[in-house]
């Protein structure tokens, strides 16, 4: 279909994006990669006046080793997620959930900031950011803020980012030598989760000594498995003991219920996958 | 998609002949480097776009229309309401009227009062651009008053919510055949009733979902009205019969029409039909006296494209106890949706011969019951009939497996036609020239690894594996070649099933063949050009096949139903022949011999027990030049032929599938799939595979994911590629395929269809496979699509916790947190099935 008509701008430096976003305000809309954007534009589910295109922004892309984290620019490519050594090796958690993050296409296409900007509650990328505890920078006509990953989702399509601000940079508390895990449940390879599990996990001498898991498509914002967590800590990393603790997964979650499962189903799942994720990510 | 060992290390096909060979298809050059013309890449001059406003309800009476703000868009040129043209605009034909009584509502392109499906065309806007056509459309102001929508096929059978209030009922036609009354086998009721005293009786209901066809290219067509003949070219199966429909339908002589189906992106049945936005841009077109274009978007085909299946199957088996089927009995629902289209009525027909299949039963009744609803109509969907045929008595042969205690395989051994047996002539009255299946099911065995994957399934029941092994059975025919021209007549089909072709020899030796099929990505240039590279001994590249333009190939019945090769390729051969016989007088003039002394092989002509000869070529250019042609004989080679078949052919096949099934979360996964199909001669084995993989896919697709969903209003949740999922490569697990050979006696070349094969073959092997992984866990059916969930819910009811089911889109991807509308509620319940 063919989007109703718009006016393009491509700034170069984040400042004139803000300044562009601060003329137009409610008519504009920021472009990223388009995967999300350009549907809702072709189905006229949305009609922005002004069309704000990210990508000549050199500043906001890229991955650098930042101390006790990484930051990855929000017009970062999943297809660069993916393959970057820094994130396999400080936040594995990420390059697994980017790893199945929907096609090659996509993944050459889509961003990181623009995903998790855009706030599916099926997106693969606000669970890893929640476990991880991920910090989002946001700039804004009077600088910048960063937001905690707890406060960044709000609710289903809606983050703490305001109109007339950018995402510019996420930064990621390392997880070196964490077991990582994304178990993503799906009928067909190319569909979001039915639901997803992100779990990342500290082993010491066979007993779990920290565990982090974010729940995708299990409410209307990513979850934190809160009490799966603290009932894994200290617990052997064995089937039974995880199966135990996973009981607990859907405990406060609010899924949906659709074409592709009930509400009662996905909570099923939820403490499958939960059970399952926690395994791998421990290497049992 | 590889190929078996098997497969390449088949019996090397002679070197020296074309028909055998693995050729690339030579289409796929021009195809693939996108130097062709699709419908939508055709631009005139001059030419105007057309949008369409659509019905966003099932069903509700148009109150008013205002067109002003529309009208005074930008470059918008006319604005058409159904009104608006309510005398000109005609009705979309239906070309197979099952009964004399058949119930059909007028079908016209553009609403004019009432709107009976979600996604019916209300309004047209004309403009100059497409995209200002598209904003045009939006400012389009409509009133509706809703009306009730009959929607549940089952419900609109009883005619509680009629959807076409004006008809009184929204039952269609009521279709029946009986071996009794046929003359062609036993009383089934009489059957039933011994068995219910001393056999079995096994009796289910299975639901055929709903699909979407989702061929590759959207429709498109364009119309230019600026010639001495009206020129559409369109995206369509069916060039021929569209121009035939286009002069029956708006009076203009057929003379002055020319139809064009340029390269055309797939169809799968889809394009097999004569559309509203066909009849509109011609109407437009004609009317305003300009080009002008219509091409639909995804979205719009998915909801307005006709749907396929979408049946209730209620059948009941007599056996005896020792598992010997004595009687079948079938009674079908089948949903037409809003209307009666081009053959919709008629695709449960084409089932109605082929659900006693291979097997050798007594007795047996079909009937069909077509029922009007609110929703999009339905219509061919590749294997028409046939697979939902199929799907009905293999997964019932599973189950009589089951309650005799057998292994599925002996059960359809104990049944089928034995190889000695043919030709045979079945309970419901064909009669199936050729097949072995004893020879088909050994090899798939044999590729399968049937009785290792046996034994691990009954490692995995008796150690409890949360992943069970289930194997599912198919051992399947069809009826395809469509169709003797006869057998369409006695069935009150509106037209023939012959295929015409010509050859044309060219004075510098090469051959443009021309074919009334309409190719749509099944290499029919490189087929029929091996065919005739063999028959004229000319090199496969001097064969230029020429077909989808009604002024090229003036005549033609066009491709479905797996006819273009055992019908289309006959009458090539046909025409090749003539071609010849033509030639031979020629040859022996110029040779100075007799006629009788003239023998021809390998492209030469050559005189008796001699070395003298000329080559085709020589002759061809002698033809050309005529200046040295016997008395009386014209100066051309050129040939024609027409072929009516006087058979189906009956391709055969057994396919092999084994599941995993997860059994704590419904998950299912393919393991193995092996295949030994049948299809008489093979021309290309690489287009066959690849016949054979896509339509393998298309079935496992129906089984395991695609499902065409409304919600209670009536609007098509499953509307974009979120909900409706098409498998890809990523899907599918590399297949292991075979073929044995019973050429088929109904055409020269002993050539069976293979088009829909494997479509209709894979989709109850699936499921069967699904169901026999969890049968000892208490389970028998799993509603197609086998989704995780129906599955895992089939394994708790059958521990005693039954679940409702409901229905709703998933989540809206696309949404917003500004300016939405549109979004779809996820939490109301509703089905339609
Ligand atoms: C067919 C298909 C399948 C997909 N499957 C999956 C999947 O399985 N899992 C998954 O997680 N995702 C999936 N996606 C979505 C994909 O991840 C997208 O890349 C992502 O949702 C949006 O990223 P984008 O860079 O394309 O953003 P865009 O589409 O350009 O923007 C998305 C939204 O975010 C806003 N935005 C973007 N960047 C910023 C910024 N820096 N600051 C403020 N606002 C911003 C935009 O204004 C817009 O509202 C799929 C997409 C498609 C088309």
């Amino acid at each position: 279909m063919i989007p109703a008509q718009f006016d393009y701008l491509a700034p170069t430096t984040v400042e004139e994006a803000l300044a562009a976003l601060g003329q137009h305000g409610d008519d504009a809309k920021i472009l990223a990669g388009g995967q999300s954007l350009l549907p809702v534009l072709r189905m006229r589910l949305n009609a922005p006046e002004v069309v704000i295109d990210l990508g000549r922004i050199e500043s906001l892309r890229g991955i650098r080793d930042d101390g006790d984290a990484i930051v990855i620019g929000a017009m970062t490519q999943h297809s660069v997620v993916e393959h970057d050594p820094l994130v396999a090796e400080h936040a594995a958690l990420i390059s697994k959930a980017v790893e199945h993050l929907a096609d090659h296409q996509i993944r050459h296409r889509g961003t990181f900031g623009g995903a998790l900007a855009h706030a599916d509650p099926a997106g693969d990328l606000g669970a890893p950011a929640l476990a991880l505890g991920a910090q989002f920078v946001i700039q804004g006509p009077g600088g910048s803020r960063t937001v905690a990953a707890d406060d960044f989702f709000v609710d289903l399509f809606e983050t703490a980012i305001g109109e007339d601000e950018i995402l510019t940079e996420v930064r990621v508390p390392k997880h070196t030598g964490w077991g990582a895990c994304y178990e993503k449940f799906v009928r067909v390879a190319h569909q979001w989760p039915i639901v997803a599990v992100a779990a990342t996990v500290r082993v010491e001498g066979g007993t779990i000594a920290e565990a982090k898991i974010g729940l995708t498509n299990m409410g209307s914002t990513p979850l934190r498995a809160r009490a799966v967590e603290s009932a894994l800590v200290g617990q052997p990393a064995t089937e039974d003991a995880v199966r135990a603790a996973a009981a607990q997964a859907a405990d406060g979650t609010n899924p949906p219920s659709d074409l592709n499962g009930e509400a009662a189903y996905r909570k099923h799942l939820a403490t499958v996958l939960v059970r399952r994720a926690v395994l791998n990510a421990s290497g049992a | 998609m590889t190929l078996t060992e098997d497969e390449m290390t088949q019996a090397a096909p002679d070197a020296t002949k074309e028909i055998g060979k693995d050729r690339r298809r030579k289409e796929d050059q021009r195809l693939i480097t996108g130097r062709t013309r699709w419908t939508d890449n055709i631009t005139l001059p001059g030419m105007l776009h057309l949008a369409m406003v659509r019905s966003p309800f099932a069903h509700a009476t148009i109150t008013n229309i205002d067109k002003s703000a529309a009208e005074a868009s930008p470059n918008v040129v006319r604005v058409i309401t159904g009104a608006d043209v309510a005398e000109e605009q005609g009705g979309l034909p239906n070309a197979w009227p099952i009964t004399p009584d058949q119930v059909t509502p007028n079908h016209p392109p553009i609403a004019v009062d009432r709107v009976v499906f979600a996604g019916e065309i209300v309004a047209v806007i004309v403009a100059r651009t497409p995209a200002e056509a598209r904003d045009a459309a939006e400012l389009v102001d409509i009133d509706y008053d809703e009306l009730p929508a009959a929607l549940d096929l089952k419900e609109a059978a009883e005619d509680k919510v009629l959807a076409h209030p004006d008809l009184g009922t929204n039952k269609s036609a009521f279709w029946k055949f009986d071996s009794a009354e046929a003359g062609t086998g036993g009383n089934v009721d009489e059957a039933i009733a011994k068995a219910r005293g001393d056999g079995i009786v096994i009796e289910r209901e299975y639901r055929q979902q709903r699909l979407i066809p989702a061929f590759m290219e959207p429709r498109s067509t364009v119309v230019d009205p600026t010639g001495e003949q009206i020129t559409m070219w369109s995206a369509t199966q069916i060039p021929h019969i569209l121009k035939f429909l286009l002069a029956a339908v708006t009076g203009v002589s057929e003379s002055k029409i020319r139809v064009i189906a340029p390269d055309v992106g797939g169809g799968f049945g889809g394009k097999l039909q004569t559309t509203p936005e066909e009849f509109i841009t011609f109407l437009v077109a004609r009317k305003l006296g300009k080009p002008v274009k219509y091409t639909e978007t995804r979205s719009e085909s998915l909801m307005a494209a006709h749907h396929g299946r979408d049946q209730w199957q209620k059948l009941t088996l007599a056996a005896e106890k020792d598992g010997t089927v004595t009687g079948f009995k079938v009674e079908l629902l089948a949903d037409l949706g809003s209307h009666v289209s081009l053959v919709g009525g008629g695709v449960p027909v084409l089932g109605a011969f082929m659900f006693n299949s291979i097997y050798k039963f007594p007795a047996y009744q079909f009937s069909v019951q077509t029922v009007l609803t609110n929703k999009t109509w339905t219509d061919a969907y590749r294997g028409a009939g046939r697979p939902e045929a199929t799907y009905a008595i293999e997964r019932i042969m599973d189950e009589l497996a089951a309650e005799v205690g057998v292994d599925p395989l002996v059960i359809r051994e104990q049944n089928w036609i034995t190889h000695e047996e043919f030709p045979f002539t079945s309970v419901a009255g064909l009669e199936y020239d050729s097949g072995n299946y004893e020879a088909a099911t050994a090899r798939a065995k044999e590729l399968f690894g049937y009785d290792e994957l046996r034994a691990e399934q009954k490692r995995r029941r008796e150690s409890g594996d949360q992943v069970q092994l289930g194997i599912g059975v198919s051992t399947f025919t069809e009826m395809c070649g469509l169709a003797p021209s006869r057998v369409l007549g006695s069935l009150d089909y509106g037209a023939g099933g012959w295929e015409h072709a010509s050859v044309r020899m060219l004075p510098t030796g090469k051959v443009e063949v021309l074919t009334g099929t309409s190719a749509h990505g099944q290499g029919h240039e490189t087929a029929f050009s091996q065919i005739v590279a063999d028959r004229l001994g000319v090199a496969f590249e001097d064969v230029e096949v020429l077909h989808g333009d009604t002024m090229v190939s003036h005549k033609g019945l066009d491709t479905y139903g797996s006819r273009s090769l055992v019908v289309g390729g006959e009458a090539i051969v046909k025409a090749a022949d003539k071609v010849i016989e033509k030639a031979k007088p020629i040859a022996a003039h110029l040779l100075e011999a007799s006629v009788d002394d003239i023998e021809f092989e390998a492209g030469r002509f050559s005189v008796k027990g001699t070395d003298q000869g000329l080559a085709m070529a020589e002759i061809a250019l002698a033809t050309f030049a005529a200046h040295n042609l016997p008395d009386g004989v014209e100066p051309s080679l050129d040939s024609d032929a027409t072929f009516d078949p006087v058979n189906f052919n009956y391709p055969h096949g057994t396919h092999l599938c084994a599941m995993e099934v997860d059994t704590e979360t419904g998950q299912v996964k393919m393991r193995k799939y092996a295949a030994c199909d049948d299809i008489g001669n093979i021309i290309n084995p690489l287009i066959v595979s690849g016949q054979v993989h896509g339509g393998l896919v298309q079935g496992i697709a129906q089984a395991l994911w695609e499902e065409a969903v409304h919600d209670d209003a009536g609007t098509l949740v499953t509307g974009s590629f979120v909900d409706y999922l098409l498998p890809t490569s990523a899907d599918t697990i590399s297949f292991d395929l075979d073929h044995t050979t019973s050429p088929s006696t109904t055409n020269t070349l002993g050539t069976k269809g293979v088009g829909e094969a494997g479509t209709i073959a894979s989709t109850p092997a699936v499921v069967n496979a699904v169901v026999d992984a969890v049968r000892h866990l208490g389970v028998n059916d799993v509603r197609m699509p086998c989704t995780p969930e129906r599955v895992w819910k089939a394994i708790n009811d059958a521990r005693g916790g039954a679940q409702a089911e409901t229905v709703g889109a998933a989540a809206p991807h696309f949404d917003e947190s500004t300016g939405m509308d549109g979004t779809v509620d996820r939490t109301t319940g509703g089905t339609d099935s």
